[in-house]
């Protein structure tokens, strides 16, 4: 019997990237649906009555949402190339890091790119994650070791739409000289042959960012 | 070799008590150590460095912290009594109701158990989650189904901590008309033989809320 796996997605969210990261590390195929936020298909709604967002994963019939939940349903179903460690303890480690990377780290980066109240203090805040993850890396190539695992793919954000947001706004937080292995991994997580294919174009993107930032500083 | 397991909690946080309840569901002996919050100890501090919070969790020397990636390991390392289920699918839904739970609902709930501005809008989103839950729960005993699963744990707050605080303070939020699933589920849950063993005493909580309440209302 073929599996039927659809993806509801968006081109330029980190969230829905992390998804087609993990299917084509596990060679699974997807039909992916591009969704148009401003105005979602009854699809989405359906699979995502909830929150009603992308990414949402429907695997034969059953839909899945919200990224790492999706991501830990994709290891366990599909057990080829495991993106989790088998080992229970180095599990909660993986993830450990991958909701610090959520809750702490993606959210101020987000409030300092964008603006925000009280921004030198957030700003520090953003520094001191960064440095956190940065201390967590230590001499691996990935935070899944050799081979890329859940941090490093909820760490898309960091690895790929960090540099673009930076290069768009001038605001430049992740530097080589302050954290360089971070500098280094994301550099080796964006050309790992899988990865590559499943992020977003850089002309497009940056466009796409700078465009968003022009309508934040006229808007204020 | 004898297993060496350290929780390091406050007696009346929910995080806390979900590990116990954990534990407890699993049979697992421990050793608690109670927290001064205000005067963090050194081994708290060195186990859980990142957050400095409680729960810390210690499993033979090791250290996890954040209470779901606890449960997780909890539910991983020792295979009785599991709390999740066994099926990818199952095993994604119950994360994605913890997930809303601690993301959405206690937030909202929290939030509205305390005098705040727009406190109508406020007390508007955490009935919407109330009901999004009762939804879910539909005709189970249990989120889990016939006992006790992560949901249920990671609910622990709606159906102990919350009616204690509408105790403490007046407010309505969860009633029996309103959400009579939910009522009766919180009833089921702290009347749970393991369960109610591994919740604080109903009286100091609702001495602690009250405090808490007179504190808050006096300073604006």
């Amino acid at each position: 019997m073929a599996d039927e796996v659809k993806l509801f997605g968006v081109w330029g969210s980190p969230f829905s990237r992390r998804v087609e990261i993990a299917l084509k590390l596990k060679g699974v195929n997807y039909e992916f649906f591009e969704e148009d936020l401003s105005n979602k298909s009854a699809l989405l709604l359906k699979y995502n009555p909830i929150y009603k967002k992308v990414p949402t994963l429907v695997h034969n019939g059953k839909a899945i949402a919200e990224s790492q939940i999706i991501l830990e349903y994709i290891d366990e179903t599909w057990k080829n190339s495991p993106i989790l460690p088998k080992d229970p303890y180095e599990r909660a480690q993986a993830r450990f890091w991958a909701r610090f990377i959520d809750e702490k780290l993606m959210p101020t980066l987000w409030k300092v790119f964008w603006g925000c109240e009280d921004h030198d203090k957030v700003k520090e805040e953003a520094k001191e994650h960064l440095e956190t993850l940065e201390n967590e890396l230590k001499d691996k190539k990935f935070f899944g070791g050799e081979t890329v695992g859940l941090v490093d793919i909820v760490g898309n954000f960091i690895a790929y739409w960090v540099p673009r947001i930076q290069e768009a706004s001038g605001l430049v937080l992740l530097t080589e000289e302050k954290y360089p292995k971070l500098y280094q991994w994301s550099h080796e997580f964006e050309n790992h042959g899988d990865v590559k294919v499943k992020l977003p174009p850089n002309d497009k993107l940056l466009a796409y960012i700078k465009s968003r930032l022009e309508g934040v500083s006229t808007s204020k | 070799m004898a297993e060496e397991v350290k929780l390091f909690g406050v007696w009346g946080s929910p995080f806390s008590r979900r590990v116990e309840i954990a534990l407890k569901l699993k049979g697992v002996d421990y050793e608690y150590v109670e927290e001064d919050l205000s005067n963090k100890s050194p081994l708290l501090l060195k186990y859980n460095p990142v957050h400095k919070k409680v729960p810390a969790f210690v499993h033979n020397g090791k250290a996890i912290a954040e209470s779901q990636v606890i449960l997780e390991y909890i539910d991983e390392t020792w295979k009785n009594s599991p709390i999740l289920p066994k099926d990818p699918y199952g095993r994604a839904q119950a994360r994605f109701w913890a997930s809303f739970i601690d993301e959405k609902c206690l937030p909202a709930l929290w939030k509205a158990s305390w005098p705040c501005e727009d406190h109508e809008k406020v007390k508007d989103e955490a009935r919407e989650h109330l009901k999004t839950l009762e939804n879910e729960l539909k005709d189970k005993k249990f989120f889990g189904g016939e006992t006790v699963g992560l949901v249920d744990i990671v609910a622990n707050f709606i159906a102990y901590w919350l009616p204690r605080i509408q105790k403490a303070t007046g407010a309505e939020l969860l009633t029996e008309e309103k959400y009579p699933k939910l009522y009766q589920w919180g009833h089921e849950f702290e009347n749970h033989g393991v369960v109610k063993e591994k919740l604080p005493p109903s009286d100091k909580l609702i001495a602690f809320f009250k405090d808490r309440f007179e504190s808050v209302s006096t300073s604006k």
